[in-house]
């Protein structure tokens, strides 16, 4: 019998007790089945299926089952692992809208093993292209498929590796970009951790593209086990002869080293990363030169995200014309999105460019988990903007989302219901870029910081009328003034909130009223002396004792005590707390 | 070349010229902050944008090539608007202290506000109280008025190679002091002062000592005495609207008797010492084997510092000869005061030099104290010297020439060259071959020395021997000849150099941190002119023939490296560490 692998999920907090205890259990019935030799059971992050509670997937058939129990180890071990039947009633069928290309690979394969890497067509793309492919070729293909970067700017990828070919000098290099910083944002991290080849394999071929024979991972160090698979992935190649001299007998030579990032969010805009890797402070510089003509240490350089290259072996055995058949006419192929907030199916999500919004959210997110009204997604991170529910049939690509005030980004996409209020996300994005300002260029050092101030005032009741009106002048000039991608891109939260919430920013200013109850110094509680049963369980609940009264006469809360905690209105079963 | 319009004019400009530079040809001026023309652009401030036709962006003019067919706007509403409201941010950021600011109005950050009418602080003010570093007893840091440029940290990094400054923090809290977060003075900071010289605002600053040199005057008690650098007379100028490089010797003369000083000096007068010292020490090591070669120059205090710190292996190649101000210093409470017998303990010596570390270099080691007491007493620097002017109420544009005062006032043309780079080489090779030959030079002008070429090399055959020179000038040009002389040690070949001048500062003590603002490689060199101009005017051009230096050594020293002179005009040297905490 072949050695079968069985992957069990467990990325969803809700369910991690219930996977783990699954995991366990299944490990004691293999042993009891003295099948622990032949059969590896590993635990992994994402295996692209959401809300179906425990989910194990069953290699190398490729069985998946979903919403197990303890109680269903023991069939699939009888049925499924000794005698390869497929149980139909646990059979889960997999979403359609999604179409894995960059995570093809994620859950599918042990990410530690070259081999299984090479089996499933790993490594046959760079033997492709060196025994039949020359750079221009290659460059060719990848042109033909219409491949544009994934790190947010969406720039064409074979015209980034065609500058850079064409840039004359004996050293060249290509570094990956994997300094995934947008809060919330992981697909970087689930192709390192989840299929590191793919990405050394994409290297490599553009190595061979650009005529570089030195590559660097720039990874972040708060991503130990990408670094560490990454490694070990590194190693495997150099092994096998797909890394180091005459690789494959050809006469390409290509290594391979990882750097790691401190964290600072900068350090993903190229320029800054490129910094980060000499040894110097981690701040952009202007450009041009671009680094395809003077990058790492002067000599041109490619500068690719994790998902750019983990698309590229893909495109060189299926063909760039493939590709271009995916997606819309200017944004071809896939793109991974981060799915977060108040969306019922969290987590990554690969599909089709041109998928709309409401595909995305509805139906493989599944609606909000509360069940409220959705307000707006959020794309594209601290540098992207949010659209509102009625645009949620735009098909998503590049130009569609800078049209709505948006960017692509990397791919975070943050779902709002109706309890979010602006303000207090718009603060909650600027917060984080002025935090991961570099500090080195005036407009966005000091505008950032200004913009944060109004809107703390603003949330804290203490906004004035010409607010606005300061917000988009700081807003324009950090645009239009600042150096690098982070300041030019930071005050978007702000201009397109300003652009399809103004009403709601008036709402704070002129009435002191937050509409979505979400900014702490606007809302008061108030208990409504009908409903109250007078239980008693908010005065026992309150944290500084804010609710006086008693039995006999009723109770009420002392609103220069309250510190809005919001703790009587969750705990009062008679829904007798007015939050207003 | 790259031919585009700008706001409509046609111009053509090298390829690789930015959009600033094109600008300018067609007298269009796009304001700037952050930028400095001896730095390369570190793009920080946002002031110099510009529109291209056709784009939404706006893009850096200083740092943005030009490129061909470009449509350039450079003024419109919006631009302007942009330029005013970056303004206004930095504004709520820095302190609104121009009153008592070192830079008032003098300051290229207020100029700007100026310009662009800046009349009310539209931003919530938010200042950053951090503590202000005067430890180096020679510049004073104020990182609250910082605007985070980067000019001073570009300097001294890139240009000087010292890494002394660097960025601290980030976002907000991005300020600039030593690196570590230490006070200078614990720092390789060498005080040359260029972080001063190149702060567009007032955060870096020379320590002021007007004040200190005021309280002598007025003390009836003191006999106060004065000596002008080289480099000061063709600076000075810039302040009262004189033009670049115009030699003021004479009326500064004037000028500084009128402040009230006793005796008015001239260091070129220790520069024309110096050279007897030192172009002996170098005969004797040339000639006579008596040391090691090469032999490199010390007038330079911040060279003498840095080497201290990044270079002690090369201390023995230091000639021992005292810079030329401390040599009038130790000369005026000696040999001065012993023939005017005037008791040393009341003479005040203060030196102008373009220079602040000589503020330092004055209390350097015990050998400055050789005449009993400390040889100079205070050292101001051309800026000092120009608020002093300005104080006094002196119509210095319209005073009368004077001549100095004897016996420490008189130089040659040897002596004044000193001021810029490749000066004291030039000098010093004038007396050599004299010292050898027993005959001047017929060729006296060394033009391969002069020049702004960050290393100059050249040779001259003496009696058949042949000496092999170099200047450098800017510490990044260093290690350059430094390498190739210990190169040849180690491997034993055949030395490159005999004699090696370094000055720390670009062009020499003409572009001296101590010196007016707005320095830029024109600048330098005419000021250098100036100085060129007086050595050719002068009848004298050798220091060995200056009367008074003659006279100094009959009647005092005795002759070079004689005891005397060791005892007072000499000096040694030790290696210091980098960090001292």
């Amino acid at each position: 019998m072949d050695k079968r692998i069985v992957f069990i999920k467990d990325t969803d907090s809700q369910e991690q007790e219930r996977t783990r205890e699954f995991y366990t259990a299944f490990l004691d019935q293999l042993r009891e089945n003295n099948l622990q030799d032949e059969v590896q059971v590993l635990r992994v992050a994402d295996i692209g299926i959401y809300g179906q509670g425990v989910v194990a997937k069953v290699l190398p058939a490729g069985i998946t089952y979903g919403r197990l129990s303890n109680a269903d180890i023991k069939k699939i071990i009888e049925s499924t692992i000794k005698e390869g039947k497929v149980i139909e009633e646990l059979l889960l069928n997999r979403q359609p809208r999604q179409l894995r290309i960059v995570l093809r690979n994620c859950g599918v394969i042990d990410p530690e093993s070259i081999d299984e890497y090479i089996a499933h067509e790993g490594y046959a793309a760079i033997s492709k292209v060196i025994s039949g492919y020359s750079p221009e070729k290659v460059i060719e293909e990848l042109k033909v498929s219409g491949l544009r970067g994934r790190g947010g700017a969406g720039y064409p990828t074979w015209m980034k590796w065609n500058f850079t070919r064409q840039s004359k000098s004996e050293e060249k290099y290509i570094i990956c970009n994997a300094d995934e910083g947008d809060p919330g944002a992981y697909m970087d991290r689930s192709v390192l951790e989840g299929d590191p080849h793919s990405v050394i394999e994409g290297m490599i071929i553009a190595g061979f593209a650009i005529g570089a024979s030195n590559g660097f991972f720039y990874i972040r160090a708060e991503y130990p086990l990408a670094v560490e698979r990454i490694n070990r992935a590194i190693r495997q190649a150099y092994d096998y002869g797909l890394l180091g001299s005459n690789i494959l007998g050809s006469d390409f030579s290509f290594d391979l080293d990882v750097r790691l990032g401190a964290g600072a969010f900068v350090c993903g805009e190229e320029t800054a990363l490129i910094a980060s890797i000499e040894g110097s402070r981690g701040t952009p510089r202007p450009r041009p030169p671009y680094p395809s003509r003077e990058g790492l240490w002067g000599k041109p350089t490619a500068i690719n995200n994790v998902e750019t290259l983990a698309n590229i072996a893909a495109i060189i055995l299926k063909g760039g014309r493939w590709f271009s058949g995916i997606g819309t006419e200017k944004s071809k192929g896939t793109k991974v999105f981060a799915l977060t907030g108040k969306v019922k199916n969290s987590g990554l999500v690969e599909v089709p460019m041109g998928t709309t919004l409401r595909d995305i959210v509805f139906d493989i997110g599944g609606g909000t988990a509360s069940g409220k009204g959705i307000k707006a997604v959020q794309t594209g991170g601290p540098s992207g903007g949010v659209i509102p529910k009625d645009y949620l049939d735009t098909p998503v690509d590049y130009e569609n989302l800078q049209k709505l005030g948006s960017i692509m980004g990397s791919g975070g996409m943050i779902v709002m219901d109706d309890d979010d209020c602006m303000v207090d996300i718009t603060k909650f994005y600027l917060g984080f870029c002025v935090d991961e300002s570099c500090g080195k260029c005036a407009p966005c050092r000091l505008g950032g910081y200004q913009l944060l101030g109004i809107l703390s005032r603003i949330s804290e009741g203490h906004g004035v009328a010409d607010d606005l009106e300061k917000m988009r002048k700081i807003s324009e000039a950090m645009r239009k003034a600042s150096l690098c991608g982070l300041g030019q891109t930071a005050s978007n939260p702000v201009s397109s909130t300003l652009n399809y919430f103004e009403s709601e920013y008036k709402e704070h200013i002129l009435n002191k009223k937050c509409p979505a109850h979400k900014c702490k110094h606007l809302i008061t509680y108030s208990i409504m002396q009908g409903r109250c049963k007078r239980c008693r369980v908010c005065v026992m609940n309150c944290p500084v004792g804010a609710i006086g009264g008693d039995r006999e006469t009723g109770f009420y809360i002392e609103l220069d005590k309250c510190i809005k905690c919001g703790k009587c209105f969750e705990v009062c079963k008679f829904s007798a707390i007015l939050k207003e | 070349m790259v031919k585009a319009r700008i706001n409509g004019i046609a111009v053509a400009v090298e390829e690789g010229s930015t959009i600033l530079e094109a600008a300018r040809k067609v007298q269009v001026k796009i304001p700037t902050l952050c930028k400095h023309p001896d730095l390369v652009s570190s793009a920080s401030c946002g002031i110099c944008i510009v529109k291209i036709k056709g784009t939404s962006k706006m893009l850096r003019a200083c740092c943005t090539p030009l490129e061909e067919g470009m449509d350039i706007v450079t003024h419109d509403p919006e631009i302007v608007s942009i330029r005013k409201t970056v303004l206004e941010l930095i504004l709520s950021n820095h302190p609104n202290d121009c009153l008592k600011c070192g830079r008032n109005n003098n300051c290229e950050l207020q100029t700007l506000f100026a310009d662009f009418g800046i009349r009310e602080e539209v931003f919530t003010k938010s200042l950053r109280e951090l503590p202000v570093d005067n430890s180096t007893g020679t510049i004073v840091l104020d990182p609250s008025k910082c605007i985070l440029c980067g000019r001073c940290v570009k300097v001294c990094q890139e240009m000087q190679d010292v890494w002394a400054l660097s960025f601290l923090e980030r976002g907000y809290g991005t300020r600039i002091s030593a690196a570590g977060d230490i006070k200078l003075a614990d720092s390789p900071c060498i005080r040359c002062g260029q972080c001063s010289n190149h702060c567009p605002t007032g955060a870096i600053v020379e320590l002021d000592q007007t004040a200190k040199v005021w309280e002598e005057l007025l003390n009836p008690k003191k006999y106060c005495v004065v000596q002008i650098a080289p480099a000061v007379r063709v600076a000075i100028g810039e302040a009262f609207g004189f033009p670049i490089g115009a030699n003021l010797t004479k009326k500064l003369y004037a000028m500084l008797r009128r402040l009230g000083f006793e005796a008015v000096f001239d260091t070129n007068f220790g520069a024309d010492v110096t050279i007897m010292e030192e172009a002996s020490e170098f005969v004797e090591r040339f000639a006579h084997g008596k040391g090691p070669l090469p032999l490199i120059t010390t007038c330079c205090p911040s060279w003498v510092d840095f080497m201290e710190k990044f270079h002690p292996d090369m201390i023995e190649h230091f000639s021992s000869c005292k810079s030329p101000h401390q040599i009038v210093g130790v000369l005026t409470k000696t040999y001065y005061a012993q023939k005017n017998n005037i008791d040393p303990k009341d003479i005040v010596v203060v030196s102008v030099m373009p220079c602040t570390a000589k503020k330092y270099e004055i209390k350097r080691c015990e050998e400055m104290y050789a005449s009993g007491s400390q040889d100079v007493d205070v050292s101001l620097t051309t800026r000092e010297l120009a608020r002093m002017i300005k104080q006094a109420g002196i119509d210095f544009n319209n005073l009368p020439e004077e001549e100095p005062d004897h016996i420490l006032g008189d130089y040659t043309g040897a002596g004044v060259i000193f001021g810029a780079t490749g000066g004291v080489m030039e000098a010093a090779l004038r007396t050599a071959h004299h010292l050898v030959t027993g005959k001047n030079l017929k060729k006296i002008d060394f033009e391969d020395l002069r020049g702004l070429d960050g290393v100059k090399e050249t040779e001259l055959t003496i009696e058949g021997k042949t000496i092999k020179v170099a200047i450098a000038h800017g510490l990044n040009n260093v290690e350059y000849v430094l390498n190739k002389i210990r190169q040849a040690k180690k491997d034993n070949l055949t030395l490159p150099y005999h004699f090696v001048e370094v000055m720390a500062c670009l062009g020499g003590c003409v572009g001296g941190g101590g010196q007016p603002y707005g320095v830029t490689d024109e600048l330098r060199r005419k000021r250098a002119e100036g100085l060129y101009q007086d050595d050719r005017e002068k009848k004298i051009r050798y220091s060995h023939d200056n009367p008074y230096v003659k006279k100094l050594y009959q009647e005092f020293l005795g002759e070079p490296l004689g005891p005397k002179s060791e005892q007072l005009l000499h000096t040694h040297y030790r290696s210091l560490p980098l960090y001292s905490k």
